[in-house]
């Protein structure tokens, strides 16, 4: 039954594109025409040992994406297609999988242990495969299976524990894995091979093995296996024995304490002398138990019996343990800033430094001083470094009171370390001052250990510095962020930074425009910074800095239309440089539209802004951008009824962005931007609605759709009813339906899973926002619309209210849409039976009445005296 | 168990600006949509307008204090104004529009010419302050009052919320007052007599009965009563009202209060705010109770005769200002030539001799003597209740003891008599 593919394979694979293109259609359009003989000769290729190693890889990569994919609405799809085919092929495809493992072909082998763990996946949790375990635990057992075999299905047991979850297995099968799996790691009975696949199986495993980590003789036997491992001759297999002690302390940190001298002696060993790739994973190791502490000290002691114990490891090694991590800052490598994605042993160090100061708070400090003062003013720029960075590490954890003697007394150190002759000590220097400016300086609250006096001498320093080479200057961008951060909203203080303002923002343009910054980092670090800066400044007394800045970026942002695009790397650098200034002049609309001494100013500039808008989206055919896109919603927001000339040219963006289902963010940035037109247009959207109306309506229907983005829907089909009120009138049948969907796919939401519980309250304060704009929009011209709804709707309230893990949030909606609900239908026989029936009323509204929070007990007043009026007239 | 994510390098903490700019963008969205819908719930979105950068472009005429003759008739004026209340239509006016619109807001009362069925148990009973009928908006950290024609009387900071820029800052748009008060010269307080929007909440539609509640519970918490201050320019004060009852009644006629009265007002329990005429609030006055029973000319003098102000109309006919208009009489085509009179004239009438006659309670013939074309700042014909108010008060007054002795009957039934025998 199987067809003879190879030629096809191996001609995909041909540096010929033509022959490789032919050879692509021809197996799609056998796929698209028999899918069950095709995954049958895949896998018939996979498993042939005659077949060249080209064509058996390529049939089993194949095999496996036609099994999975990354996209969830496709996956499904594959999962269904899988499911469909007949039961005969199904086991004929997995008996010539199993069969594969045991190949003398080490790849293919390892395509077969993937492809198997996919179809694991998708059938061990309906439980249609339940001989997989055991004919994979048959291959350990038999003594006779040669050692190829043996890997192969450790390799397959980890997939496989890595593809399903913990409940798909009962118990026994669990014990049999994991004793399987610990005997592969057993040192005299297997080879390096095996005990690798063993360990890095384990490491799957782990997350299974619940109940014999609760059995101390099974923990103690396999805490054992996992440290011998752990001291292996071959680095390899130590790594992954690292990572499993790793994916231990997070998973079952409580049961931990008898092991530590050991863990410490292990890890320190390791740190100290393993190789690089063992040294990370040991120092991963502490900063894993720093998370689980940090966490734990996080949750309040008083939140009940089930609190996590908190075993205090940090505490009790620091002795050590900083000193060991101090030696691993002397270890940086030449050029290590140069480079973002190097990731070495000083880095690891200094971060998990930076983890135990959040964790012991006070305590490291003494541990650490003496380090920095001793190595500060060493002549070797290693030494320099990481005193430096030892110092920046520990700024957060330690109260203010015990560090800021200690920075008020560096600062001036570090602002002259800012012209050191190292690169690295600068870099470093500077990153240091960003991490005082962001926790140590802040106006706002009335602290900082940047005194009036001296902010002029930091800003002189930080100007001069951003000329330095690129990746200081970046780091310098930082400090300014976080300088700048301090003054917003910090009342008196806030006029501090306007006299600088000029400069500051002159400094940024022209470091942005620089050339020597090889990628784009430093530019749009440039303007983020620069967005800061408008953000935080005192619009009374810059508002004309400001106001200058404006043509200037627009000008920058025409420019960017005009540069030829000749590569897809040049419509892409186009388009980062588009992002930013959009960016840059998203923020400057919403400043200077937030007073209105200033928004004349935006008003007098719409039409060019609008222009601009237009040209960025037309440097596009198929996506618009996204950072366009939010700042057109600012500028609809500041120039209000007005935005309506726009909106002819503009709207095929508009529906160009409700269409995106891949760039999910765009998409949901665009339906922010419907409402943002609804309020300012209002009725004068009607036009457009139609057409926005289709496509909402689409977006809310489609599988493809990131989740995410529809619960902003609901909430826009609220702006749009209020924008349009009656005409609503036409959308109700299709829309109402889909809200009431809605509202019982929330009835049904599962509750243990923390991510859907806060979905779950989105979607339902959206569902009522829906409710409250639509009905508002109707009420006193025509509220009959909506009286067929009620009914569902008060059930949907009623429900919510009985939830007691509701947000406060959905509290509020759900009480004014109640209050909206007997507003807009008015006083009738109708409604008044409509809320005569509603006894959970009175309970919610008696329980909202009591809340400390004065807007809901208004909100609940006002609800009860509009249910009052229909009951009593 | 999934692999654990590669550490955040510590030192390469990106700054993202997009994900803040997002988060900020959805949290104005999120700003404005609260905004949008509260401001539809509670109706009142006008006042923003109040705010708006653009100032009223016609010059505020200057109302040199009108005296209590205007501001009496006055109360006459807007019989016939717009029942609807479109508040976000009102939303969007700019500049003098927006006096027209206050103009045509408040609530105004019929004379009582007949007492009310079940005044004991649907009513309220409150003694009017004597003064000036104004709106009083408090929002965005001010406090503004409009006279009945919508011109400003006052621009202050008050305690009201949303009613100064205090340093602990002014409430959000969508916070503000709407009070019905009159501003009493004397002790320079404003007596607030309703309220239609307290703190971004509308009570247009609610009950007196809610409103005076709220008013009561809400206004002294605010410290909208304390004495003036820095931030509180005019003290407020709730005027008491009182179930109508024999006591009740009996208080607010004879009872002290710290205000000149002027009369009256009885607000049906179950009646909502409603803009113009509304027969379901009712002003009554006698001497005891008030200085201005009979209508005085422009000299401050009581006229020998009783003046009033009817709508010629296209027939000929003389109307009230009520909707539907009461016909009191009619012109001649002649007449109406040689005084070169059009449709639409409000003229001025006095009552002579032979004065009003009813039959079955419907006036049949009023003895009308014309005087000339009415002052020019009048808007609307007098409404039928004002003339029979005038008129009864100069023949047979309805009288306090009637009032009480309506509560002490029996059955309230009876006093439906008390109109026929006035018009007698």
């Amino acid at each position: 039954m199987a067809m003879e593919i190879t030629q096809f394979l191996l001609a995909a694979q041909s540096a010929d594109a033509k022959v490789r293109t032919e050879a692509e259609s021809s197996l799609r359009q056998f796929q698209e025409q028999n899918l069950p003989v095709f995954l049958l000769s895949l896998s018939v290729e996979l498993a042939n040992n005659e077949k060249p190693v080209e064509s058996r890889r390529l049939a089993g990569i194949v095999l496996k994406n036609s099994l999975d994919a990354k996209d969830t609405g496709r996956k499904e799809q594959l999962v269904q297609q899988w499911m469909a085919i007949d039961i005969s092929v199904k086991s004929q495809i997995k008996d010539l999988l199993l069969r594969t493992l045991g190949s003398s072909v080490p790849e293919a082998r390892h395509t077969s242990a993937q492809v198997i763990a996919k179809i694991a996946s998708i059938e061990i949790p309906k439980k249609l495969w339940p001989e997989l375990i055991g004919s994979l635990l048959n291959n350990m057992t038999q003594q006779d299976r040669p050692p190829a075999v043996k890997q192969a299905t450790l390799e397959t047991l980890g997939y496989v524990c890595e593809e399903i979850s913990d409940q798909d297995l009962v118990q026994e099968e669990v014990n049999a894995v994991l004793t399987a799996v610990v005997q592969g790691m057993n040192l005299a009975e297997h080879s390096p091979e095996v005990r690798l696949a063993a360990t890095r199986a384990l490491y799957n495993a782990l997350e299974f093995a619940q109940t014999n980590f609760e059995n101390e003789m099974e923990r103690n036997y396999i805490m054992k296996v996992v440290c011998d491992t752990a001291l292996s001759k071959e680095v390899e297999i130590r790594q992954a024995a690292f990572e499993c002690l790793v994916a231990i302390a997070s998973a079952y940190y409580d049961v931990l304490e008898p092991y530590m001298q050991t863990l410490f002696e292990l890890t320190s060993n390791a740190v100290k002398g393993d190789e690089e790739t063992v040294a990370l994973q040991a120092i991963e190791f502490w900063s894993s138990i720093c998370d689980e502490e940090i966490e734990r000290e996080f949750e309040s002691p008083e939140s009940g019996d089930s609190e996590p114990s908190h075993s205090r490891f940090i505490e009790k090694a620091l002795p050590h343990l900083v000193p060991l991590l101090l030696e691993t800052l002397l270890k940086q490598e030449e050029d290590q800033d140069q480079d973002d994605t190097i990731w070495n042993i000083s880095m690891a160090g200094g971060t998990c430094l930076g983890l135990v100061a959040r964790t012991v708070g006070d305590a490291i400090v003494p541990l650490v001083m003496p380090f920095v003062e001793s190595n500060i003013l060493k002549p070797d720029w290693h030494c320099r470094e990481a005193a430096t960075y030892a110092f920046g590490s520990i700024l957060e954890g330690p109260t203010i009171e015990k560090l800021s003697p200690l920075v008020q007394a560096g600062l001036d150190f570090l602002l002259n370390a800012m012209k050191d002759g190292n690169n690295h000590v600068k870099d470093t220097t500077a990153w240091t001052l960003s991490r005082i400016f962001e926790l140590l300086h802040s106006p706002a609250s009335g602290f900082s250990v940047i005194s009036p006096e001296n902010l002029k001498r930091v800003i002189g320093v930080l100007l001069e510095s951003i000329n330095d080479a690129p990746n200081v200057a970046e780091k310098v961008c930082g400090a300014i962020y976080y300088l700048v951060q301090g003054y917003e909203d910090a009342g008196p203080s806030s006029s501090l930074l306007s006299p600088y303002l000029t400069d500051i923002i002159s400094c940024l343009i022209a470091t942005a425009d620089r050339t020597d910054g090889g990628d784009s980092k430093l530019r749009s670090s440039a303007y983020e910074t620069l967005n800061e800066v408008v953000r935080c400044s005192n619009i009374a007394e810059t508002s004309h800095i400001i106001a200058q800045l404006l043509p200037v970026i627009m000008n920058k942002l025409g420019q960017t239309v005009e540069i030829q695009i000749i590569s897809s790397d040049d419509r892409e650098k186009q388009g980062d440089l588009q992002a930013s200034l959009c960016g840059v002049l998203q923020v400057i609309i919403q400043k200077l539209s937030s007073t209105d001494e200033t928004k004349n100013i935006i008003l007098q500039a719409a039409d060019q802004i609008m222009i601009l808008f237009l040209k960025v989206f037309g440097c596009r055919s198929s996506t618009v951008h996204e950072e366009a896109m939010l700042a057109i919603g600012a500028l609809a927001y500041a120039t209000g009824p007005q935005f309506e000339k726009y909106m002819a040219e503009f709207y095929k963006y508009l529906e160009m962005g409700l269409q995106n289902f891949e760039e999910y963010q765009v998409c949901a940035i665009t339906v922010g931007v419907v409402g943002d037109i609804c309020r300012a247009l209002d009725d004068k959207i009607l036009p457009y609605c139609d057409g926005i109306m289709g496509l909402l309506l689409k977006d809310l229907a489609s599988s493809e759709l990131h989740r995410s983005v529809k619960p902003p829907i609901f909430s826009c089909f609220g702006d749009i009813g209020l924008a349009i009120g009656e005409h609503f009138e036409k959308y109700v049948p299709y829309a109402l339906p889909m809200m009431q969907g809605a509202a019982e796919i929330c009835a049904q939401m599962d509750t243990a899973d923390e991510e859907m519980v806060d979905y779950g309250n989105q979607l339902r304060r959206s569902i009522f926002e829906a409710y409250s704009g639509i009905l508002q929009g109707f009420k006193s011209v025509k509220p009959d619309v909506m009286m067929p709804y009620a009914q569902h709707l008060l059930k949907f309230i009623e429900l919510v209210s009985r939830d007691r893990e509701r947000d406060e949030s959905v509290t509020k909606a759900a009480v004014a849409v109640m209050g909206d609900l007997a507003d807009a239908l008015g006083s009738n026989t109708n409604t008044k039976l409509l809320f005569k029936d509603c006894a959970f009323c009175n309970d919610f509204l008696g329980e909202c009445l009591q809340s400390d929070d004065e807007q809901l007990k208004e909100t609940a007043s006002w609800t009860q005296g509009m249910i009052g009026r229909v009951m009593v007239s | 168990m999934a692999p654990h994510d590669l550490r955040r390098p510590f030192k390469r903490a990106a700054i993202s600006d997009q994900q803040k700019r997002r988060e900020l963008s959805l949290l104005r969205q999120a700003q404005n949509r609260r905004d949008a819908q509260q401001q539809a719930r509670c109706l009142a979105s006008s006042i923003l307008s109040l705010q708006s950068p653009v100032p009223e472009s016609e010059p505020e005429p200057e109302q040199p204090d009108i005296d209590l003759e205007t501001a009496i008739e006055a109360e006459q004026e807007s019989g016939a104004s717009s029942k609807d209340l479109d508040v976000r239509r009102a939303s969007k006016l700019r500049g003098p529009e927006v006096r027209k619109w206050f103009a045509r807001q408040l609530m105004l009362p019929e004379w009582m010419i007949d007492v009310p069925d079940r005044l004991s148990q649907d009513w309220y009973v409150l003694a009017r302050p004597s003064g000036k009928r104004c709106f009083v908006v408090s929002s965005n950290g001010t406090t503004v009052s409009r006279l009945r024609n919508g011109s400003i009387l006052h621009h202050f900071p008050s305690a009201l919320p949303a009613g100064a820029k205090t340093r602990d800052g002014s409430g959000s748009a969508q916070s503000y007052c709407i009070l019905d008060c009159i501003f009493h010269e004397l002790d320079q307080t404003y007596y607030v007599i309703d309220v239609v929007c307290w703190n971004g909440y509308s009570l247009y539609d609610c009950t007196a009965e809610f409103r005076f509640y709220w008013l009561n519970s809400k206004l002294e918490e605010s410290g909208a009563c304390s004495p003036p201050s820095y931030y509180h320019k005019y003290r407020f004060s709730a005027v008491p009202v009182y179930n109508c009852d024999q006591n009740g009644l009996y208080t607010a006629y004879t009872g002290v209060v710290p205000y000149a009265k002027d009369g009256l007002l009885f607000y049906n329990k179950h009646a909502h705010y409603q803009t113009g005429n509304t027969p379901l609030v009712l002003v009554w006055k006698d001497e005891n109770c008030s200085q201005y029973v009979i209508d005085t000319d422009s000299k401050g003098e009581i006229p020998s005769q009783q003046q009033v102000v009817l709508e010629l109309q296209d027939n000929g006919k003389l109307a009230t200002s009520d909707d539907p208009p009461v016909v009191f009489g009619c012109l001649d085509a002649d007449m109406i030539q040689q005084s070169g009179l059009d449709s639409g004239n409000l003229l001025r009438f006095a009552i002579s001799d032979g004065g009003l006659s009813f039959s079955d309670g419907k006036l049949e013939k009023a003895d009308l003597n014309y005087l000339g074309k009415s002052n020019r700042a009048r808007a609307f014909a007098d409404s039928y209740s004002k003339i029979l108010f005038q008129y009864t008060v100069r023949h047979s007054p309805l009288k306090i003891d009637d009032l009480l002795a309506s509560i002490n009957s029996p059955d309230d039934q009876e006093n439906k008599s008390c109109d026929m025998e006035m018009a007698g």
